[in-house]
């Protein structure tokens, strides 16, 4: 079919709508590398402007970690730059093998396989192990790329309230007579910051016979006290059937994901996983790159430290402020406005105050939930952090929502 | 008003309504976003379940679930 003046128009129709709802997304050019200060041209073709960064996911700093940037340089090298096929053919080089056995270890599993992404891992991972016989059961709030695999999967599905334990034993209970049940979370909830309750979900899945698949991208690296991840914090370490994470976060922030778990059920994806069969799996320079990181991250926990007292730090003063933000602990930091306008106008004037943090509203997040999602990273020093929170105080103040209840600022602002 | 009516009702509450959202016997479950389509599959299984009945999977579309009242009329007809 021609492209046509009708299809271009349809299209242009559809791509309005989205700008007139307020979805419309626009990147924002970064100069520098990914770092707490960052120097970035928006809108296009506006001046260079300096800012911190407080919304990556580079938690642990390491995304421009000169040790990891001189690894990734000596993988160039020594490795090539691609593999131009797919692993099973002749895309496998020692390095990526070194890699699995290293995430193998380093998360307590049984074996590894890589992917070029976790929301690859997650596309691909149900459908290799499940069949029609058997039920997934996921927790309402988990991330997009489980959704996507779910829907690939001809698996039957249910859900559960977020976090709430009582009503998954129910939904176990219902699917008792399916083959295999698979109780699917997120370690890390992404919006909120919270994290899944993995000790009494290894009890259910225990009671009730059921698999364990936790996605711990938003943990890899840091949580738990030697940054293995939530299964770590919650001390149920080897008692989790399938992790999924990526390298694009914590670990180095540049690409790539992993299934992590059983050896059979990290086999099957080796041999059905579609992602994995058909696309290139991870460039060598990153692999050569990853496995600098977890040099780093095994040697030492100062990092992962680091961006506990950061955190630490952060919560306490966005609290003191007398904003309202989500409890927690993780370095996922949601600063509470409830209507989208008023989001979209704090990340504005924050963006001028030389602060780089976003607004998310329906329907990233449910309605009359908006807020800045503020992640706090090991890269950050504690003067980019009272910066960032004397920027806060003074669009708060203009905002007239500083010590203000939830109530209060809906009744002024709306949902 | 019938007993179906108030147990699928009061079963959809439970089940999905996390907030103060008033319900009807009318009130639109999937596409006014009160149900979402994976979570259907649990209020299947409850009907069939409740009523003694298998509901074939091409009969239990978004559509056909989208009210308490549409759900009551699809129950009826496999309620022998």
């Amino acid at each position: 079919m021609a492209y046509t003046e009708n299809t271009r128009g349809m299209y242009s129709e559809i791509l309005t709508g989205l700008q007139d709802a307020g979805l419309f997304k626009q990147e924002r050019y970064i100069h520098s590398s990914q770092a707490a200060d960052i120097e970035v041209e928006f809108p296009a073709g506006a001046p260079l402007k300096k800012v911190i960064n407080i919304c990556a996911n580079n938690y642990l700093g390491m995304s421009s970690h000169p040790e990891v940037v001189k690894a990734a340089h000596e993988g160039l090298d020594s490795h090539g730059y691609g593999m131009s096929s797919v692993r099973f053919i002749c895309g496998t080089q020692d390095i990526h093998r070194t890699l699995e056995q290293m995430v193998t270890q380093f998360l307590g599993t049984e074996d590894t396989i890589l992917f070029p992404s976790c929301m690859d891992a997650n596309a691909g991972v149900f459908e290799a192990v499940l069949t029609k016989d058997d039920v997934m059961i996921s927790d309402r709030l988990v991330h997009a790329s489980i959704i996507d695999g779910i829907r690939l999967c001809s698996a039957m599905h249910d859900t559960f309230k977020h976090s709430d334990m009582e009503h998954l034993e129910e939904k176990l209970q219902l699917h008792n007579d399916k083959r295999l049940k698979c109780v699917i979370t997120d370690g890390v909830f992404s919006m909120d910051g919270d994290t899944a309750k993995l000790d009494k979900m290894v009890e259910l899945c225990e009671k009730y016979d059921a698999l364990l698949f936790v996605d711990d991208s938003h943990s890899s690296g840091f949580i738990g006290k030697t940054g293995r991840g939530t299964h770590e914090q919650y001390g149920v370490m080897g008692k989790i059937d399938i992790i999924t994470t990526t390298f694009g976060k914590g670990l180095g922030g540049a690409s790539g994901g992993c299934v992590s778990g059983r050896r059979e059920l990290v086999e099957m994806c080796r041999q059905k996983a579609r992602p994995y069969l058909f696309s290139n799996t991870i460039a060598p320079p990153v692999v050569a790159g990853v496995i600098k990181v977890l040099e780093i991250l095994s040697a030492s926990t100062d990092r992962r430290d680091k961006l506990e007292k950061n955190t630490e730090f952060w919560r306490k003063g966005l609290t003191e402020a007398g904003l309202i933000i989500k409890a927690g602990d993780t370095p996922i930091v949601p600063v509470m406005l409830f209507n989208a306008k008023l989001a979209q106008d704090v990340s504005r004037d924050l963006y001028d105050q030389g602060i780089y943090a976003i607004g998310f509203f329906f329907p990233v997040v449910p309605q009359g939930q908006a807020r800045i999602r503020t992640q706090i990273s090991a890269g950050h020093e504690i003067h980019h952090l009272e910066k960032a929170l004397e920027a806060f105080r003074k669009v708060g103040k203009k905002y007239d929502i500083l010590g203000k209840s939830k109530q209060e600022i809906i009744e002024r602002y709306g949902m | 008003m019938d007993e179906m009516q108030e147990i699928i009702k009061n079963y959809v509450i439970k089940e999905y309504v996390e907030d103060d959202t008033e319900l009807t016997y009318d009130s639109p479950l999937i596409s006014g976003g009160i149900v979402d389509s994976f979570s259907m599959v649990s209020l299947k299984r409850f009907l069939e379940n409740k009523y003694n009945i298998a509901i074939p999977d091409d009969k239990a579309t978004p559509e056909a679930f989208d009210s308490v009242n549409k759900i009551c009329a699809l129950v009826r007809e496999y309620v022998k």
